[in-house]
Order: structure tokens, then sequence, then C-alpha cells
């Protein structure tokens, strides 16, 4: 829980160094954030490929719950792509972009603002942000009327770490194995996906 | 982007090769969050002195939710037909 909020906290004091123009004289140079990205994704790599339940999922794994995280980023992908209706400012693209982030709000927001901008990267940071929150306040409403899978797939990425302990308390034991697989599954796949979308065809 | 998925992979590679060894991953666990705290900041800064990002916080803010209920209602759908339809779950 305390990540949720040291990470905001200092996206906030950025926000707020960046408002009060003080470092208008001394912006720090574009390369710091590619290689502070370089750096974050090679260490994200090794703590997915340090942690054993990463590994183990992989070994026990039932491949009907492989239709899990698949129906989770066709889901997400395809509820983004009607909200690009009533976001005309956004473009297609970009919504599918920040929608992919499934609820991994740091790393798919840093990978935005390196490969498109900065506007857009705000974007994918809240809605990915709001997704998490909004998954952990709702849960009890979204098992009631939804399933016991729906908590699942409003996690996305989540439903591994962050979001795993209200999974488990209002779906049980079987349900947060599923939830840990599709969680690993997303996680690995976030990065791959958000980079595909931003780059296909450009 | 061939760099990035270049990194994770190897990054992957390098993890799986060094699981036996018990504190490294406590240890990257916590350069990890120095990285993302300090790519956390960078982009706050970059963001709060972009005076395009800042005129607009009010319309991304918007965007942001709409983009979030998308995504859930989006997922919870598809979930709940694979749950009818495949599982056959209760």
């Amino acid at each position: 829980m305390r990540g949720q909020i040291i990470m905001p906290a200092f996206f906030i004091i950025g926000l707020i160094l960046g408002l009060s123009g003080k470092l208008s004289s001394y912006t720090p140079p574009s390369e710091w954030t590619t290689y502070t990205l370089y750096a974050m994704i090679f260490l994200s790599g090794i703590s997915i490929g340090i942690d054993k339940k990463s590994w183990e999922v992989f070994k026990n794994l039932n491949l009907k719950v492989l239709l899990v995280p698949v129906a989770i980023i066709i889901g997400s992908l395809g509820g983004v792509a009607l909200t690009s209706f009533v976001l005309p400012s956004l473009t297609l693209r970009e919504t599918l972009a920040a929608g992919a982030g499934l609820g991994y709000y740091s790393l798919s927001s840093i990978i935005i603002s390196e490969l498109h901008g900065e506007a857009l990267a705000l974007v994918a940071l809240l809605s990915n942000l709001i997704r998490e929150i909004l998954t952990i306040v709702l849960a009890p409403m979204l098992v009631n009327y939804f399933g016991k899978l729906s908590i699942i797939a409003s996690g996305g990425a989540t439903s591994m770490d962050t979001t795993l302990p209200v999974i488990l308390k209002f779906t049980g034991k079987d349900y947060a194995v599923i939830s840990v697989i599709s969680g690993v599954i997303l996680t690995l796949v976030v990065p791959f996906l958000v980079t595909f979308i931003l780059t296909i065809g450009t | 982007m061939s760099i990035i998925i270049a990194l994770l992979v190897t990054g992957i590679i390098v993890g799986f090769s060094i699981q036996k060894i018990d504190k490294l991953a406590l240890i990257n666990l916590k350069l990890l969050n120095l990285a993302i705290y300090c790519m956390l900041l960078l982009l706050g800064i970059s963001a709060g002195s972009n005076e395009k990002v800042i005129r607009n916080l009010d319309h991304i803010g918007s965007q942001a939710i709409i983009i979030a209920i998308g995504a859930i209602a989006g997922s919870i759908a598809i979930c709940w037909l694979l749950s009818k339809l495949i599982l056959k779950d209760k």
C-alpha cells in the first residue's frame, strides 16, 4: 500500500516543481528520462525473471485459464476503442495506447512519454491509476453484479500485486490463483502491447 | 522500440539466471523502486513545465476517467462472456 501513496507523491512533487518554474533555467535534459527509462525497463525485466512465482505459474497452468488474460486484453482495448468516439481530441491509437496500460501505470506512462509525448503519458498515468483505484473501491459491487471473474478483469495487470488482496478477500483462493496467473501474463504483455500500438504502421 | 524490448528480455533472462541468489531479488526491487521514483519525478517535472499539458489538465483528467471506465467495462464484458460460454462458471 505504501507504494500507492509514494509513487503518485513523486509525480505530484515533480509536477509542482515543473509548475513553479523554478527549474525553467535548469530543465533536466531529456536524455535523463531516456536512461532512467532504460534502467527501469531492465530492472523490471529482472524482477519478472527473478520472481519464482512467475515461473511456477507457467508450470501448473490450466490452458483455459490463459483465456482470462486474453479476454482482458481484448475487452480493455475494445472498451477503450469505443470511448474514442466520445474523445475526439485523442486519436484511436492514442486511446488504445493509454488503455493498453491495463492498470500498470508506471511502466505504460513512461513508455508513452518516451515514444509519444507528455500529454498522452499523463492521460495514461491517470487512467491506469484510476483503473487500479476503481477496482479496489468497486470490488464488492463488481463481484456482486458481474461475478468473481469481473474483479480480476477490472484489475488487469495489477491483479498479481496491488489489487490481489482485495481479489482474495472477495473471491477466494481458487480465483486468487487465476488472478496471479492473469496478472503475471498481463504485466509481461503491457510493455510490448503499448510499444506495438504506438509504433505499428508509423 | 527494439531497445525497450531487448532490455526487457535481457532483464528477464538475467533475473532468471540469478534466481538462486537470495538477497538479489530484494536489492533489485529497491533499485527498481528508485528508478520508478526518479522516472515519475522526471515525468512530473516535464508535465508540469509543459504549458500545453497544464492548460488542459481538467481535460486530461476527464479523458483519463473515461478511458479507465471503458477499459474496465470492456474487460468485464468479455470476461463475463468467457465465464458463461467457455468456462461454464456458476
